[in-house]
């Protein structure tokens, strides 16, 4: 390998830039609690970093193996409900630390795994996708069924703070299981980088690319996705178990399809296709669950327009957009389309308010009409039962949607036209 | 005995109704290589179309007009957003019918409300469509629609008489999709435009260079699947409930039959539109447990082991979950599926 190959630069023994990386991610788990010290700040960052751990844990799946699993959270459900019973046995005698508990939910997240994967790696592709939809059916049909496991409607509680106290860690105060979080996450996450530079991460790769080529060299393919949906199974019996020390209590909707759903939009938002698309994406869904949830009663509807829009648009996801424009910035033209970006920002912006504004009238008659017809929105006082709201949010909408196209056009062909000079600098360094 | 008939009824039809829907299913997939999520959305947007269109119109246009509706709304999304990512494989085309299948649920919660609505069926198909009259002395006779009401009460202790009345909306549920079956059949083999369907199943680019649109097949295909969907919504929604989970009772049950038929089989999604009707109408019927079981083989059980909340679990309560059992032991004994013809 000569030095011209080489796409990044290494000094020995000590790959600075990963070096420089890891310890920021390090550091930046650490010290969250101390920029955001409300109460409510410490549970919103503690359920990030379970929904970092189950999105990756995911994306071992989608991204790398190239399986859409639609029943996620049959592994982080299960392994939630263990490590509740682990953690509710801990007061029973059972001699075990509670910052333990979560390797519970992970060795049951590899035991369910093995049982249901055995299935549903038999196949791949659609029907891999309709397995682990009827399984995660299945799953959550058993757990309104057997009230002593699942704790029927009412889900089954407990204490973290049981057994002796080491170090004056109680767990009593969030921060604390914070830290806890703060430090499985950090670990999975290595783990789970690890596992991509590993063999076996490799071939899960080519197995995702080119299965029947794969065949030829003389690997199992299933054994190679029987393998990684073990290893995603553990990693999400983590989260699971994680999720259960930090709410203290699980339902049955922690196996459910909604859940599972959740898990495949955001890691599919955040991007599948590089490591870190993931951990965008379950900033976002807690994001998601606890603000947008608060702001508006339709964001189930916004998150499926978005949902769609990307899928269209860029379907590598956020982070693939992040990683286009570091490549613009790299060859330096970023500068050339900036103000293309801010136009067409401002279009969407517009464009946006006028369909909130209208979907958010649509709302406000369908389920507040008791509370009259006035409602605010972005600070405008809209009158859902008049003409003149709907007509300025309908112009709004249009003159967004007008606007938005026209610099859609512009940018597309600035955008290419970029692209392209890219190309050319390319080639014209290799020729060097 | 009647209890039997009108059991086996009851199965057919849901199960019918079950064909309905996994047929669209089925075509689109084996054309496009598409598994729609949104199709049982499709479904619940005929009942709820069906129900606006029958406010207007009555209950027969509405019969008509909705799945046209909703039709041209699925050909409306393939042209749009299904062609558009097309071309980036199949995964992003199965993502961005789940995406549509939230915001179709949310639309339908938007416009419609998220309680049940009162979908009723018209007169005509209120009320039984036949009896099953039981006579201890008689024996079993057949009366069309409902028994005169001294028939079934008056008769004294001695002469049991029991009548088991079968709902005309199953009939007539029955009905549609046996009709439907037949058009969809005879369309697909009878005619031009099934003969330019079923070549560019196989070989698109042929049908291509022959001079046909393929793209617009497609289109036509998938709001055809549409329509199917929404004209099962229609019959599904004044049948049983029109509510905003309708669509997710329904939906997973026919990705199931889909599987279990073997992917892209028509006949097979036929038999396991059948086997899973038959097979979750009766479950619900029965009310043994493995504790009866044991009694009627006369095994004493101690009590601890009669109040253990598994052998008391009947078959009616584990009834949901008999269709995803019955996949999972396809997958495991016939991986291709009932009537597949590829493994997958």
């Amino acid at each position: 390998m000569n030095i011209r190959g080489k796409t990044h630069y290494e000094f020995k023994p000590l790959n600075v830039a990963r070096w420089l990386i890891w310890s920021l991610f390090a550091l930046v788990l650490a010290a969250m609690p101390l920029l955001f010290n409300s109460g409510l700040a410490i549970t919103v960052l503690s359920q990030m970093g379970i929904a970092i751990i189950a999105c990756l844990s995911y994306n071992m799946l989608l991204g790398q193996g190239g399986m859409l699993s639609f029943g996620h959270a049959v592994y982080t459900g299960l392994g939630a409900f263990l490590a509740m019973h682990a953690l509710n046995s801990i007061g029973g005698g059972l001699p075990l630390p509670v910052s333990l508990v979560p390797l519970v939910g992970g060795l049951a997240g590899i035991g369910f795994a093995v049982l249901f994967g055995y299935v549903s790696t038999r196949k791949s592709g659609t029907t891999f996708a309709m397995i682990t939809l009827g399984l995660g059916e299945l799953v959550f049909a058993l757990s309104l069924m057997i009230p002593e496991f699942f704790g029927g409607e009412g889900g089954v509680s407990g204490n973290r703070v049981v057994g002796p106290v080491r170090a004056g860690i109680s767990f009593g105060p969030p921060v604390q299981v914070y830290y806890l979080i703060a430090l499985y996450t950090f670990l999975a996450v290595a783990a789970m980088y690890a596992f991509t530079r590993t063999p076996l991460g490799r071939m899960l790769n080519a197995v995702r690319d080119n299965p029947e080529r794969v065949e030829f060299v003389g690997y199992n393919t299933r054994m190679i996705r029987y393998i990684a949906f073990i290893l995603a199974g553990f990693f999400a019996g983590i989260a699971g178990g994680l999720g259960a020390l930090n709410f203290e209590i699980v339902t049955a909707e922690v196996v459910g399809a909604g859940r599972s759903g959740a898990y495949l939009l955001f890691t599919f938002l955040g991007g599948a296709t590089f490591f870190f698309g993931p951990i965008i994406g379950g900033v976002l869904m807690v994001l998601a669950f606890v603000l947008l949830s608060e702001f508006t009663k339709a964001w189930l509807l916004y998150l499926g327009l978005i949902f769609m829009f990307m899928v269209m648009y860029a379907p590598g996801g956020i982070s693939s957009l992040i990683m286009m424009n570091l490549r613009l910035a790299a060859y330096g033209k970023l500068r050339q389309i900036w103000v293309s970006y801010l136009a067409l920002g401002v279009c969407a912006l517009v464009l946006l308010a006028g369909a909130g504004a209208m979907i958010e009238m649509v709302y406000h008659l369908q389920l507040g009409s008791a509370v009259g017809s006035q409602l605010h929105f972005l600070g405008v006082s809209l009158n859902a039962a008049s003409f003149n709201s709907w007509f300025g949010a309908g112009f709004v909408l249009l003159t967004g949607l007008g606007l938005f196209e026209l610099t859609r056009r512009q940018f597309l062909s600035e955008w290419s036209e970029i692209q392209e000079s890219i190309e050319k600098e390319i080639k014209r360094q290799e020729a060097l | 005995m009647e209890f039997f008939i009108i059991s086996m009824l009851n199965g057919l039809s849901y199960g019918l109704l079950l064909f309905m829907l996994s047929s669209g299913l089925t075509l689109i997939f084996s054309m496009m290589g598409v598994l729609n999520f949104a199709h049982a959305s499709f479904y619940m947007l005929g009942a709820y179309i069906g129900y606006t269109v029958s406010r207007f119109t009555g209950f027969w246009p509405a019969l008509l007009l909705a799945p046209l509706l909703v039709g041209a709304l699925g050909a409306l999304f393939e042209r749009l957003c299904l062609r558009r990512v097309h071309k980036f494989g199949h995964v992003p085309e199965l993502l961005i019918t789940f995406g549509l299948s939230y915001v179709i649920i949310e639309l339908v919660q938007l416009v419609w409300g998220r309680i049940a609505l009162e979908f009723r069926p018209p007169p005509v198909l209120q009320g039984p469509l036949f009896t099953l009259v039981n006579d201890a002395a008689k024996g079993l006779s057949l009366l069309w629609g409902a028994a005169p009401a001294g028939l079934c009460s008056a008769a004294e202790a001695a002469a049991r008489v029991v009548c088991s009345p079968f709902p005309a909306t199953r009939g007539f549920m029955m009905l549609v999709a046996l009709v439907m079956l037949g058009a969809v059949w005879l369309l697909l083999t009878r005619t031009r435009i099934g003969l330019v369907i079923q070549a560019a199943l196989t070989h698109p680019e042929a049908v291509e260079a022959l001079g046909h649109n393929v793209p617009r097949v497609f289109m036509m295909v998938f709001g055809a699947g549409s329509a199917l969907a929404g004209l099962a919504g229609v019959i599904g929604g004044s049948t049983f409930l029109t509510e905003p989970a309708m669509a997710a009772t329904v939906g997973s049950v026919i990705f199931v039959v889909v599987v279990v038929g073997g992917m892209g089989s028509l006949s097979g999604a036929f038999l396991a539109s059948v086997l899973i009707g038959v097979l979750q109408t009766f479950a619900v019927a029965f009310d043994y447990s493995l504790a009866t079981l044991a009694q009627h083989l006369g095994l004493n059980l101690g009590p601890a082991a009669m109040n253990n909340s598994y052998v008391k679990l009947t078959l009616a309560q584990i009834a949901p979950i008999l269709p995803y059992l019955f996949l999972v032991l396809i997958l495991i004994f016939r991986p291709r599926g009932l009537l597949g013809k590829r493994e997958g």
